[in-house]
């Protein structure tokens, strides 16, 4: 695993857009070879989703041949409603670059048969090769995706119903009203991540501080489901100071201490123009 | 592949870097067309797979709706209360020239005339859509002969005429037909003009109130003779009232708590800065915003240049933006064009810039019973727009869709 802490959340976005970038940009992504690419939604990718448009307005990077898989999507909820990822994805991320909308891929919450629309996702990202590349986020218990406390570990895409802890972390999208909140959700499960060649876990703020501790220094457990990325050989976690609150000083110095070499990745930082 | 043709195949444009009037607010979005309609790019993105064919790089120009002008009575050289044989002609060349100032859509106007000019005139012009010809027909405003001699302004007193018994087949024995007109302007207190009103509003077409004495009248008879108000109850009527004086007192009718709610009351204002006094501008737009409707009521000599005309019997000379008799400091008509009105008003009023603009284009929309169809940059409403750069000078002019004017070409 690599640790790598950045003062701030701005900080943090960035060093996670560079890493994106340069990955996509050595990649050499072409119409016989696309580079797949893992998405989440929510506050914590915002700011980085913000620097991948700026890179792509100063013609750094294209999306034209780079395909995306989201993380998830509620079940039962309009697709046009504000608050689905649908709308997230669209409005913060895709309507601002040059990806081909054939290639953005989205599970349907309101398809007619939820696990058959499970299955042909599954289908969808090994027709593409599998992900090169899976970024997500960690929720305050600790959950990637919709995978919540005592999801599987080999888990694969299906049905989950929202823990009480989700639903209230996303009251605050729906008018504070528990009631308004969907209950269910389509997920990609914690072995289809696993599944990535290479994935990077973005954390940020002070809330989600514990959720990192019991993520990288408690042992491998369903109820802390990131957890399970410490069996993955590619894992970076990108955090912000926040976020190492509850991490002993050891680790975090151990991790800081290694920021020289952690910056080689970003350093410099590669664009398309100099193809 | 611009879209996987599931709803369609036709050409998509996509309007970038620009900022565009939707919400009541300047958004910071791209906006999308396709056969001559606004698009939903988040639905087209999805449920199609598609993208734009085309992008327009607007270079942070502001997109309006394009302007209506409701009450414009020729331009050019051109009086549309003329009755010549190529009325048509006229009203064509004139809607050519005003897709300069933004105007996509108009309600050509003829003044206080005798029937055979109706007649004649009436026939000869249908509603019909713009394009690169020109901007759209919405109908005919007939302003008058049923208005008050009291105040009657401009319009010659001989041809003002009073409801004889039986309304409306009096008012269709003057017009001739009603078929093309959009709005008519009379004077309510004329007697037997409520069953008019109740007639011509179930026709679809909008009742003005006209010249503001009339209004004061009105104003106070709404609280006071609850028989008079029901012209102004019935459902269909949106009412837009005139004034082209300095005389404030459309506050009491605007602010009058005898108009039932969801009704709306409109008011048409010519801010040429020299028509209205800019002190009249703030207070109607403060006490009523969401009514006010710009206007040009243009007359012949807008658009031509300074100096002497000869326009039918009269001559006229151009000052600037003032169109004076001929040797005298009498005013004949105003000569701004709307575009010069909405930077006007804006700057008189100390409004905000999309509440300029929508009143030149969601208001009379709305007075008109076409919103969200045109007046509207929602998703479904016709692509009439107008670019504008950030003094509202207009850059270029498109209906549906399709660019019918271009600054410098």
């Amino acid at each position: 695993m690599r640790l790598v802490i950045l003062d701030d959340y701005d900080l943090a976005s960035e060093w996670a857009a560079k890493y994106i970038r340069n990955r996509i940009v050595q990649f050499k992504p072409s119409a016989d070879r696309f580079f797949t690419l893992g998405l989440p939604t929510g506050s914590t990718p915002y700011g980085c989703y913000q620097k991948l448009i700026e890179y792509y307005r100063h013609g750094d990077i294209s999306f034209k041949y780079v395909k995306t898989f989201n993380m998830d999507e509620y079940v039962g909820l309009p697709r046009a409603h504000p608050e689905s990822y649908h709308s997230y994805m669209w409005n913060n991320f895709f309507k601002h670059i040059d990806i081909d909308p054939a290639n953005a891929h989205i599970l349907d919450g309101n398809a007619q048969n939820l696990e058959e629309e499970c299955q042909a996702y599954e289908q969808k990202i090994a027709e593409a090769g599998g992900i090169e590349l899976f970024v997500g986020g960690i929720g305050p218990d600790g959950h990637i995706a919709f995978n919540e406390p005592g999801s599987s570990l080999v888990s694969r895409t299906r049905v989950k119903t929202l823990a009480k802890d989700t639903i209230v972390a996303n009251a605050r999208f729906f008018g504070n009203d528990l009631f308004k909140v969907p209950t269910m959700a389509l997920t990609v499960g914690v072995g289809t991540v696993m599944d990535a060649k290479e994935v990077m876990i973005l954390i940020t703020g002070a809330h989600k501080a514990f959720a990192l501790y019991k993520a990288i220094e408690e042992g491998v457990n369903h109820m802390w489901t990131v957890s399970a990325f410490q069996q993955h050989p590619r894992t970076i976690f990108v955090c912000d100071e926040d976020a190492t609150l509850e991490l002993r000083v050891k680790t975090v110095k151990y991790f800081k201490g290694l920021m020289h070499v952690h910056n080689k990745l970003v350093d410099p930082v590669l664009s398309i123009k100099d193809q | 592949m611009p879209s996987n043709k599931s709803v369609s195949d036709a050409p998509i444009t996509q309007f970038i870097n620009c900022r565009i009037l939707r919400d009541n607010e300047l958004q910071r979005e791209d906006l999308w067309v396709r056969e001559g309609r606004i698009l939903d790019p988040e639905k087209l993105f999805f449920d199609e797979q598609g993208y734009a064919d085309k992008r327009v790089d607007c270079e942070g120009s502001i997109i309006a709706p394009g302007f209506i002008d409701v009450q414009i009575n020729g331009g050019y050289g051109i009086d549309f209360s003329q009755a010549s044989e190529d009325v048509s002609d006229g009203v064509s060349f004139v809607a050519k020239k005003i897709l300069e100032h933004g105007v996509t859509s108009f309600c050509p106007t003829l003044v206080t005339s005798p029937p055979e000019v109706y007649h004649k005139v009436l026939p000869q012009v249908k509603v019909h859509d713009g394009g690169p010809h020109g901007a759209g027909v919405l109908g005919f405003h007939l302003e008058g002969p049923f208005i008050s001699a009291e105040k009657k302004g401009a319009h010659p007193e001989k041809y003002l005429r009073t409801f004889k018994s039986g309304g409306l087949e009096h008012l269709m024995e003057v017009y001739g037909s009603l078929d093309d007109v959009a709005i008519v302007t009379l004077a309510p207190e004329l007697p037997g003009s409520q069953s008019v009103v109740r007639e011509l509003s179930q026709r679809g077409i909008t009742v003005s109130l006209g010249e503001h004495r009339v209004l004061l009248l009105v104003s106070e008879s709404v609280s006071v003779q609850p028989g008079r108000f029901h012209a102004l109850s019935n459902p269909s009527v949106s009412a837009v009232v005139q004034f082209h004086h300095r005389d404030p007192g459309i506050v009491g009718l605007l602010t009058s708590d005898g108009i039932p709610a969801g009704r709306a009351v409109y008011y048409g204002m010519i801010a040429d800065g020299i028509h209205t006094n800019p002190a009249a501008l703030r207070i109607a737009h403060r006490a009523h915003p969401s009514g006010l409707v710009l206007v040009t009521d243009a007359i012949t000599a807008m658009g031509l240049p300074p100096g002497r005309h000869t326009l039918g019997q009269q001559v006229i000379e151009i000052q600037g933006l003032h169109a004076y008799v001929a040797g005298t400091k009498t005013l004949s008509g105003s000569i701004a064009t709307m575009d010069m009105c909405v930077r006007h008003f804006k700057q008189a009023s100390g409004c905000s810039v999309q509440e300029a603009l929508e009143a030149a284009s969601l208001h009379p929309a709305q007075l008109l019973g076409i919103s969200p169809k045109k007046g509207k940059l929602d998703y479904g409403s016709d692509a009439d727009l107008v670019l504008l750069d950030e003094g509202l000078h207009v850059k270029a002019t498109y209906i549906s869709g399709e660019e019918v004017w271009r600054k410098g070409q």
